[in-house]
């Protein structure tokens, strides 16, 4: 793979550092008076998501990672993997570990899009859309006109996640969820 | 739709911008500072390892040279000031190849003066003051840091003395990056970019004073009264964490100011860098001679930002370098 200089490190360029391949969030130059040049990096690592923050000598270079994200649907489940399928019409089919999976797991719907992070054609991220509509599988017994009130009560939702709902909300009934802060939105 | 072709600055910020030029502008009137404008091309460029300058080819009076964008308008204002000019100020735009980021773009606005006559003390109070007029606040007294109590302050060690093993373990294990091959210099611009420059500031002006010798290639030297060591007549200027200004008793020096200038074009080739063609009128200027006295360059545009409350020098330049 090619090699970015610090001065080619911008917002979403994908390098290597120990080993993880990291997007870079933010390339910052630091540089006393008229001393040496720095550049002050933040990197999310996307085998973990962690953001770290490194420095470099300006002109130093990291190696490229080659990361791709493609759009796949998630297909099922077999016990020991999960599928997904690409929508470009090529119907490839990727099996993706638990670990690669994260929190997503609680966010799965079937032929649903979601976005799935690349690292040498295994996949180590799958990220949901940032709004799915699920359905409620439990929550305790709605109650009759009380939809002014704002009280809220848990409700499990068919993908396994659990958010609050409003008191109204019945099982069955489908639901707008945002999956960045696992909150209601709407009834869908 | 690409939406580039837009400005960086708000038009209100511009509108803002243009009254704090003339805010500098009455500074200086009422102080009897003559404003100059002077060439942005030099047949002489910046020769400092760490600024690293543009050029341009051109056809001139005396057929095609190679001519260096000013990384500062220091050398046309040193000549004035040798032909006898007086105090002088400018707005001058400058260059420095690399230099891109939140707090820097490849050309700014440097406001830079000369006081013959005036000491460093002097300078710095007289800055402190143009810096609150632009803001239009007082900032109160502001703070005279010595660069080695700095460090011995948030380091614990003494930047002079310190091993140079310790100081690359110490500036690597900072960092987090390998300074092994570093030497003293580079680990103390680390050091004080991480660890010191973000905290100065903060509460009120800090300037900076008796950097190393080796940190001020245009500067007089004296010593330092605690063991004699070697310490430039130099100060920084810092306000939020930002170094918005840096100062010279100057040197006058042309045997001097030509032996620095060798040596930097020395540690280029040693670095790998391209040499830089020396200002020869400069140095002439020197020889003929120039009055003691200070100098400062201010990064306008910083201090601008700052005035405006804004994040980036972007913000305050009607069109930074990735709209130009």
């Amino acid at each position: 793979m090619a090699n970015y200089s610090t001065n080619e490190f911008k917002g979403g360029l994908k390098v290597m550092l120990d080993g993880d391949p990291c997007s870079i969030v933010e390339n910052e130059l630091v540089k006393p008076g008229k001393g040496q040049a720095f550049n002050r990096v933040k990197l999310r690592n996307l085998m973990t998501g962690r953001v770290w923050e490194r420095t470099f000598k300006s002109g130093d270079s990291l190696e490229a990672a080659d990361v791709l994200e493609l759009e796949m649907e998630y297909l099922y489940n077999d016990g020991d993997m999960w599928y997904f399928m690409k929508t470009d019409g090529s119907f490839e089919q990727y099996a993706v570990e638990k670990k690669a999976l994260g929190d997503t797991e609680k966010w799965l719907k079937e032929q649903v899009p979601y976005t799935v992070t690349l690292w040498n054609d295994n996949v180590i991220n799958v990220s949901p859309p940032n709004f799915i509509e699920l359905q409620v599988t439990e929550t305790d017994p709605g109650l009759k006109g009380d939809t002014a009130q704002g009280g809220s009560k848990p409700a499990v939702l068919s993908s396994g996640a659990v958010v609050k709902v409003p008191l109204f909300i019945e099982e069955g009934e489908v639901l707008k969820v945002d999956t960045r802060t696992g909150e209601y939105v709407s009834r869908a | 739709m690409v939406d580039d072709w837009r400005p960086t600055a708000a038009l209100e910020t511009l509108r803002e911008r243009a009254r704090l030029l003339a805010r500098v502008r009455a500074f200086f009137a009422d102080r009897g500072v003559l404003e100059v404008e002077t060439p942005v091309l030099g047949h002489g460029g910046s020769t400092d390892v760490h600024l690293a300058s543009l050029s341009a080819e051109a056809t001139t009076p005396v057929g095609r040279q190679r001519l260096w964008l000013q990384t500062s308008p220091e050398f046309h204002m040193k000549r004035l000031l040798a032909a006898g000019s007086g105090p002088i100020f400018q707005l001058a735009r400058s260059f420095r190849d690399g230099e891109v980021g939140r707090r820097h773009n490849l050309e700014f606005t440097m406001l830079e003066w000369y006081r013959p006559g005036l000491d460093l003390d002097q300078l710095i109070e007289e800055t402190a003051t143009l810096v609150s007029t632009v803001l239009g606040r007082d900032l109160g007294q502001s703070r005279r840091r010595r660069y080695r109590e700095l460090f011995r302050e948030s380091l614990a060690i003494d930047p002079f003395t310190v091993p140079l093993e310790m100081l690359r373990r110490l500036a690597g294990q900072r960092g987090g990056l390998d300074m092994a091959n570093s030497d003293r210099e580079g680990c103390l611009d680390l050091l004080m970019s991480l660890e010191i420059e973000p905290y100065l500031g903060r509460a009120s002006l800090d300037v900076v004073v008796d950097y190393p010798a080796s940190q001020a290639a245009l500067a007089r030297h004296h010593r330092d009264p605690e063991d004699g060591a070697w310490v430039a007549s130099r100060f920084e200027l810092y306000l939020e964490g930002l170094e918005l200004a840096n100062g010279y008793d100057e040197l006058t020096d042309a045997e001097e100011q030509a032996a620095r200038f060798a040596a930097d074009n020395a540690a280029r080739r040693a670095a790998g860098l391209p040499e830089v063609d020396v200002d020869h009128r400069l140095l002439a200027a020197l020889v003929s001679g120039m009055p003691e006295g200070s100098g400062v360059a201010l990064g306008l545009d910083r201090l601008i930002q700052l005035a405006l409350g804004k994040q980036s020098v972007a913000e305050v330049m009607a069109f930074a370098t990735s709209r130009c």
